[in-house]
């Protein structure tokens, strides 16, 4: 047995690990659910990009706040939700965490701080500043993260919103996920600048960095001093993170004609999880075995939540307009 | 009883709930230190500070955005339109975001919002800062919508707003800013979803919005003369909307006119006149009737803006014909 101070100082990049495998596994099997049909509306997938969800919610509470995207599996999942709750409401079940109202593209958990997932790219954006305004009001430490991609950078909600959160120093942190395409549109194409922290320094004067999004490490790294930042009244940071998905935009769609078999097999390569496996044996965090035993209980808890799910009840239908106004239930 | 302006009426209701609930925050453009180009914040900012009397660079779908963010966290914002015009910039956080995440959340997050903003035809203020668009955010799921006509509803509806936890959008039609009203000093609120009878009759009953409603209630008294005998409803919210009374109206008059300065197609008028067609056909004696603004962007000269609006010659008519029939 390895010493205690080892283990200790271990375990919490372990957990990375075993968050980012949580998430590669709960993506695989949604995806086969997907095409089993078990699915009926839209899955957009986190596959290759998970050591940025798990490296930036390793640093928040369960009272901090996080606004999302249609991408939105590993988000959840990496701020508690469980994998039987993504899975139920992916497949429209009472027990979703949406009870069945929202699908993929729609999840909450408020209680631990989920505070949606979204079908519209953008408004994760203001939300988060907003979820900043509100802590800042009231005298809070709760700081709030908006995720987003490559796609919303052009948007006007990211000016607005990431000049809002400068010039009231709003305890907010911005995480953009460049996977360099936005659907079929290329970043490329879509800016003259593509250094995303770049552009926010110079724009709005806020703290930005830009890491490789797929070393979950420097993930974690850049998270934990915006989380400090906005924890401490310093105001609000970006965090531009590289990365690149290596499924389709969305299960069910052609990928063909904007990128590159080359690209994708290049990207293959950079595996966020596999480049931390390796780095925790060599580091001598964890071995071989401990890996695997830990990919094995991640598979277990997959399986469990999609038997869950498929056995879990469909919503009553007379409950169908529930909840549209806060009295009505 | 003291008589204060309508202006006057809505902005102790924001006084007084900001006294008592810290989370309310106010945005908008020049609500701080000027207190609001119509006066609605005015002497507030050195109570509260910048904090809560937030102004903001002109972004409305951002700060629209960044309310729904802070409603859905604890605080309970009031957007300061100025303008309702500007509402539209803000268009998709309100219909995709604001009006649904009560919804998709099942409950779990609240969405205590106040959107406020004056409406109306008046002043040639020509077609950017003419708009009402209530319609729009009645036709939507999740919103409530209040449009006072006096300074006692104003104040009593404000308070329902900042002390429920949907979303009101609050219309305070320009030309009623400065009539003076009666005003208790003793706290009340009120209900939504409860229409006033403002003026009881037999002949025939009119449903008359906002401003249309003291232009219909100086029209009747004229008709009192002729031995016209009219009942008048004013709505005061119209979501929800209190259908039962204007049923109830019908019932004993049988014959409803609608006044309404917005447009008719898909409007206000429209939504009445098929539910009492659904569940008050058999209590008409004459076809319903409505009353409403032309069709038209507003135009800016006296001449044509007058042109486009019911004035009194025209409730009077519409009311005539009512009765005639
Ligand atoms: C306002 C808006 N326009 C269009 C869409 C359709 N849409 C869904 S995802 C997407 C691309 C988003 O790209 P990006 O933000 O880079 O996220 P990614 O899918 O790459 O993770 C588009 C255009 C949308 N959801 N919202
Ligand atoms: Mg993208």
């Amino acid at each position: 047995m390895a010493n205690d101070r080892t283990a200790s100082g271990s375990e919490p990049l372990v957990a990375l690990y075993r968050m980012m495998v949580l998430i590669r596994r709960t993506e695989e099997q949604l995806a086969r659910a997907h095409q089993m049909g078990l699915v009926p509306g839209p899955c957009h997938t986190y596959v290759g990009e998970e050591a940025i969800a798990t490296g930036v919610c390793a640093n928040l509470r369960a009272d901090d706040v996080v606004f999302s995207t249609h991408r939105g599996h590993g988000h959840a999942l990496a701020k508690g939700v469980s994998p039987r709750a993504v899975a139920a409401e992916l497949m429209g079940k009472a027990t979703g965490c949406s009870q069945g109202r929202g699908g993929s593209m729609h999840l909450f958990a408020p209680e631990i701080g989920l505070m949606g997932t979204s079908g519209i790219v953008g408004p994760s954006i203001l939300q988060g500043a907003g979820a900043g305004y509100s802590f800042k009001l009231l005298g809070s430490d709760q700081v709030s993260v908006a995720f987003f991609g490559d796609g919303a950078v052009s948007n006007g909600a990211f000016h607005e919103g990431l000049n809002m959160a400068a010039i009231w120093d709003l305890p907010v942190i911005f995480v953009c996920e460049d996977n360099m395409y936005a659907t079929e549109v290329a970043f490329r194409d879509a800016t003259r600048v593509q250094d995303v922290a770049q552009r926010v320094r110079a724009s709005y004067d806020m703290a930005a960095v830009r890491v490789d999004g797929n070393d979950v490490l420097a993930v974690r790294q850049a998270a934990e001093e915006a989380v400090a930042r906005a924890r401490s009244g310093d105001g609000p940071s970006l965090i531009d993170c590289k990365t690149y998905r290596t499924r389709p935009h969305a299960e069910g769609m052609r990928d063909g004609g904007y990128r590159t078999a080359e690209e994708m097999a290049a990207w293959k390569q950079r595996d966020p999880i596999a480049a931390h496996a390796a780095w925790l044996i060599e580091a001598g965090h964890a071995s071989a075995a401990d890996l695997e035993a830990i990919e094995a209980e991640a598979t277990t808890t997959v399986n469990d939540a999609i038997e869950f799910a498929r056995s879990s009840p469909f919503p009553d239908p007379a409950t169908a307009a529930d909840f549209i106004f806060s009295a009505g239930a | 009883m003291r008589e204060i302006t309508y202006t006057e009426a809505a902005r102790e209701a924001l006084a007084e709930q900001m006294a008592v609930d810290p989370s309310i925050f106010v945005v908008g453009e020049g609500i701080g230190e000027r207190g609001g180009n119509f006066n609605t914040t005015l002497g507030l900012y050195e109570k509260y500070g910048p904090m809560r009397l937030r102004d903001t660079p002109i972004v409305e779908r951002g700060f629209v955005g960044l309310c729904a963010g802070a409603a859905m966290t604890g605080s309970r914002p009031v957007v300061d339109f100025m303008f309702i015009d500007f509402i539209l910039d803000s268009m998709g956080e309100l219909l995709n975001q604001i009006s649904k995440i009560q919804y998709m959340s099942s409950g779990r997050i609240k969405m205590p919002i106040v959107l406020r903003g004056c409406i109306g035809i008046g002043g040639a203020a020509a077609t950017h800062h003419s708009g009402s668009y209530y319609p729009l955010f009645v036709h939507i799921p999740g919103f409530r919508v209040a449009t006072p006509s006096n300074p006692y509803d104003a104040k009593g509806l404000l308070k329902t707003a900042l002390t429920g936890d949907d979303p009101v959008l609050f219309l305070e039609h320009k030309l009623l800013l400065n009539r003076r009203g009666p005003v208790p000093e003793a706290e009340y609120a009120l209900p939504f979803g409860q229409a006033a009878v403002i003026r009881e009759g037999s002949d025939a009953t009119v449903v008359a919005l906002a401003v249309m409603a003291p232009k219909v209630l100086d029209v009747c008294d004229e008709l009192a003369k002729d031995r016209l005998d009219i009942e008048v409803i004013d709505p005061r919210t119209l979501a929800p909307l209190d259908m039962a009374t204007i049923l109830e109206s019908v019932g004993k008059t049988g014959r409803l006119l609608i006044a309404d300065e917005t447009f008719g197609p898909c409007g206000i008028g429209a939504e009445i006149s098929a539910q009492v067609m659904e569940q008050g056909f058999d209590d008409l004696d004459a076809p319903i009737a409505r009353l409403n603004g032309v069709h038209t962007p507003t135009p800016y000269s006296p001449s044509l803006e007058s042109a486009i609006i019911p004035d009194n010659a025209a409730i009077e008519k519409a009311i005539r014909d009512l009765v005639a029939e």
